[in-house]
Parts: structure tokens; sequence; C-alpha cells
């Protein structure tokens, strides 16, 4: 059993590290169009929400204390804490989601989202104005859009998973003696988490470029 | 193989939470101060320290077999080196005043 545990893990981390070249790729490409136009980097980068974008941090950063409860609870052999903390995870998933919605939402009324109609608007004493921004803005909002799409993406297949573990731990199938697919899929959850606490700071929080 | 592998107590999972929550309001509280060229390094700085507190302590890979620490420690090596081939390019670029940017 103990042997079964240590393959699940070594697999779960060789599936993790293809992510993390996937993401990098992102990363890459953004590091080298950041580079080639930093000010409509820090100029678009100031037309994001940093009190939303700052709000899911928080709000995955909870889901993945619960998430390494629920885990935690399938070692000691808790039923209700699995079910639970399994639950709560759920939720605080789910929560980004919706904050994230909005913040799409917000986006596409102010013309932000790259394509045909991109059309920059900030809203001025309650209007929308049209704003200027820098060359190379819909390159970042590309970027913005397809990193936090695809990041968006892995949660909800996220929450798929949790909902089946949900399940699983329901009938009481977790124990001490077998925990694997909570301990694989709480890595896989933690890893989202970790992608979110880069993209937040790269895509919200450009230098000295918003005042609170 | 003789009993099951280290439970993290919750009090270290606590303590790893509330460290990560305080980090967030920390990057969020440096961004809207100009460090200059220090801007995007600090807030790396921030989230690498975060990720690891994750790695380490969530995803509980201290507790891991050698193997799987070979595994996480590479996928993170070869990120550096796509990085670090990437820029070798992209920042040499202007060096040399040939056109083609």
């Amino acid at each position: 059993m103990e042997q079964q545990l240590e393959a699940s893990i070594l697999g779960m981390w060789v599936f993790l590290v293809t992510e993390v070249m996937f993401f990098g790729g992102l990363f890459m490409a953004y590091i080298v169009y950041r580079h080639m136009y930093p000010l409509a980097w820090a100029e678009s980068s100031h037309e994001l929400n940093v009190w939303l974008g700052g709000l899911n941090t928080l709000v995955l950063i909870c889901s993945s204390l619960t998430m390494a409860l629920a885990v935690r609870s399938a070692q000691v052999g808790s039923r209700r804490g699995q079910i639970v903390n399994l639950i709560l995870t759920i939720m605080l998933g789910t929560t980004f989601l919706v904050v994230k919605y909005f913040e799409y939402k917000t986006k596409f009324e102010h013309g932000l989202v790259p394509g045909p109609n991109f059309d920059p608007h900030e809203v001025v004493n309650g209007a929308l104005v049209p704003l200027h921004l820098p060359h190379g803005s819909e390159i970042f909002f590309s970027l913005y859009f397809i990193m936090t799409g695809i990041h968006a993406l892995h949660m909800v297949v996220g929450i798929g998973l949790m909902s089946i573990i949900l399940v699983m731990a329901w009938k009481g199938k977790f124990g001490p003696d077998y925990y694997n697919p909570v301990e694989i899929s709480g890595l896989y959850w933690h890893f989202v988490d970790i992608v979110w606490i880069f993209l937040f700071p790269l895509l919200y929080l450009l230098g000295a470029h918003f005042t609170l | 193989m003789s009993g099951h592998a280290p439970i993290t107590p919750v009090r270290t999972l606590v303590f790893i939470f509330v460290t990560l929550f305080i980090l967030t309001i920390v990057t969020v509280l440096a961004a809207t101060r100009d460090f200059g060229a220090l801007n995007t390094p600090i807030a790396l700085a921030i989230a690498i320290t975060k990720a690891s507190c994750v790695i380490m302590i969530f995803m509980a890979v201290r507790y891991n077999t050698p193997l799987t620490k070979v595994v996480v420690i590479s996928g993170f090596l070869w990120l550096l080196i796509l990085f670090g081939l990437g820029l070798n390019d992209y920042l040499t670029r202007s060096w040399m005043g040939v056109p083609g940017r």
C-alpha cells in the first residue's frame, strides 16, 4: 500500500511537471512581450481590478488549506472531516470562478477583450469614456485572457475532481490505509493555486502603477 | 515499509495558511510603492516563497521519496532552462544592431 501511494504521487508529479511546462510556455510569452512593450504592460495592468484579484488569491489560499485538511482527515480516518473540507474546497473554488466571471464581465463592458471589438474604455465619474492604451496592450489582454482562462479551466476540472472525491469520501472509501485519490487530487488543486500565486502579481500588480 | 507516511499536524497547516495570507497582503502593499527596477524581483521573491510553502507543506513534498523530489526539482529546472535560453535569444537581439527584431 505504501508503495502504491508513492507510485501514485510520483505519477501525479510527472503530470504536474508537464503542466509546469505548459504554463511555462505562456509565462515565456509573457516575459518576451513584456520586454517588448513595457509601457503597454504597465498601463494595461492598471485596468485590472487589484481588489478582486487579491480577493481571489485569498480565496484560493483558503481552499488550499481546506484541501490539505481534507487529505489529513483521510490520513487520520475522519470521514466527517473529509466531507466537510471537500465541500468547503468546492465552495471556495466556485467562489473563485464567480469572482472571475464578474471580472471578465467588466472587461467585456470596458471593451478590453482582444479582437475586432477591442475598444478600451474606463469609468470616469460613473460614465464610460474612451481610453487610450499604448501599442501592445491588446497582447497584454490576450495573454491575460489566455492565462487566466486556462487557469479557470483548471479550476473547473479541479471542482469536478473534488466532486468525484467527495462522493467517494461519502461512501467511506478512504482511510489511513488507502487515500491515494484524495492525495493526488489534492496535489492537482495545490498546483492550480501555485499558478495563481504567480499570475496575480505578474498580471495585476505591475510595479507602482496603481495607488491605493 | 512499516507504518504510514508522516501526517502534517493541523497547527503546521494553519501556520502556513496564515503565512500565505500575510504574504498576499505584503505583495499588494509592496506593489503600491515604487522600488524602481526591484519591483518585479520583489513580487517574484514573494511569489516564490509562497509557492515553496505550498509545495513543501501543503503538497508534503518534504515527506516524499527522493525519486519524487528529483522529478519536482527537475521540472522547475527545465522551466529555468526554457526561460534562460528564451531570454538568451530575446534579450541579446538588439546588441548587434541587425534588423529583424
